[in-house]
């Protein structure tokens, strides 16, 4: 099955787009979570990776699936729906114990 | 509401997920969907305590929107300073902001929407003086950030959640 062949050229321009952009972005991500110097400023990384970058490809994927199958495929919004409800707070929750330990060492330290 | 459907928006909410996961509109699942967005909010009323009221539709969709615009100019403000940037010159600070708003859902969506956003990180409301705890990764102006987080995100939320009546309740 050859089915790339029936998609117009511009729709193909406008997928491989929103997927270069996705990855480029997602790497992008990887390499703050890799090189920033602290904790609290690799926790942004990855929150370029889990936006932008997912919504890239799902926008690709709706695209891609949409015009293969010809009809509207649009179950990826659940995917953003649910990283909205999860990603905020397992960033938050990590921040906190960051805070919380560095409290609790600084507490330590004054005591000896 | 009434004893059947407690929850109508959830409700409605969670059928609309289910047809969506199934990628159909047939009778079945419409029915199979109904009974459990019938079901799940009936089994879980005693999980959520407060009433949920969206007052004002439209300026939350005007809200999600602003969000979304912010989301890609942070994406790319923060991809640059990652790739570009000296690591030493990256100016990343914890700020307090201080909130009027108490209703739990607008700051539950409040917290959902900063952590969203690349280059800002929640990390908690104090209890004392009820001022949010913020890490921003590259800080250059506070008060543009405390200006931007009251009037942008919190005003509107505290249109659609809390409603004009008692939105000058501290």
């Amino acid at each position: 099955m050859n089915a790339a062949a029936d998609l117009s050229n511009w729709l193909i321009v406008l997928i491989v787009f929103f997927l270069l952009l996705g990855g480029l972005l997602i790497v992008v991500g990887a390499l703050g979570l890799l090189r920033l110097p602290t904790f609290a400023q690799r926790i942004h990384g990855p929150a370029i990776t889990v936006t932008l970058g997912a919504g890239s490809i799902l926008i690709a994927s709706m695209l891609l699936f949409s015009s293969l199958n010809s009809r509207p495929v649009i179950h990826e919004l659940l995917i953003t729906l649910f990283i909205f409800m999860t990603a905020p707070v397992g960033a938050m929750m990590m921040m906190r114990a960051d805070v919380y330990r560095k409290l609790r060492e600084q507490a330590k330290e004054k005591e000896s | 509401m009434s004893a059947i459907l407690p929850r109508p928006g959830l409700s409605l909410l969670l059928l609309c997920i289910w047809l969506l996961l199934n990628q159909t509109l047939a009778p079945a699942h419409f029915l199979l969907g109904g009974i459990i967005s019938i079901a799940v909010p009936l089994l879980t009323q005693s999980l959520m305590p407060h009433k949920l009221r969206l007052r004002n539709p439209v300026a939350l969709m005007r809200l999600l929107t602003w969000a979304l615009v912010e989301i890609s100019r942070s994406c790319f403000n923060v991809s640059m300073i990652i790739l570009f940037r000296q690591r030493e010159k990256v100016n990343s600070q914890f700020i307090y902001i201080p909130l009027d708003m108490h209703d739990p859902y607008g700051l539950a969506m409040l917290s959902c929407l900063i952590n969203c956003t690349p280059g800002t990180v929640w990390v908690e409301v104090t209890p004392e003086k009820h001022e949010l705890y913020l890490h921003v990764f590259d800080l250059h102006d506070e008060a543009w950030w405390i200006n931007t987080i009251k009037t942008r995100y919190e005003k509107p939320l505290m249109d659609v959640f809390e409603g004009a009546a008692d939105a000058g309740r501290t």
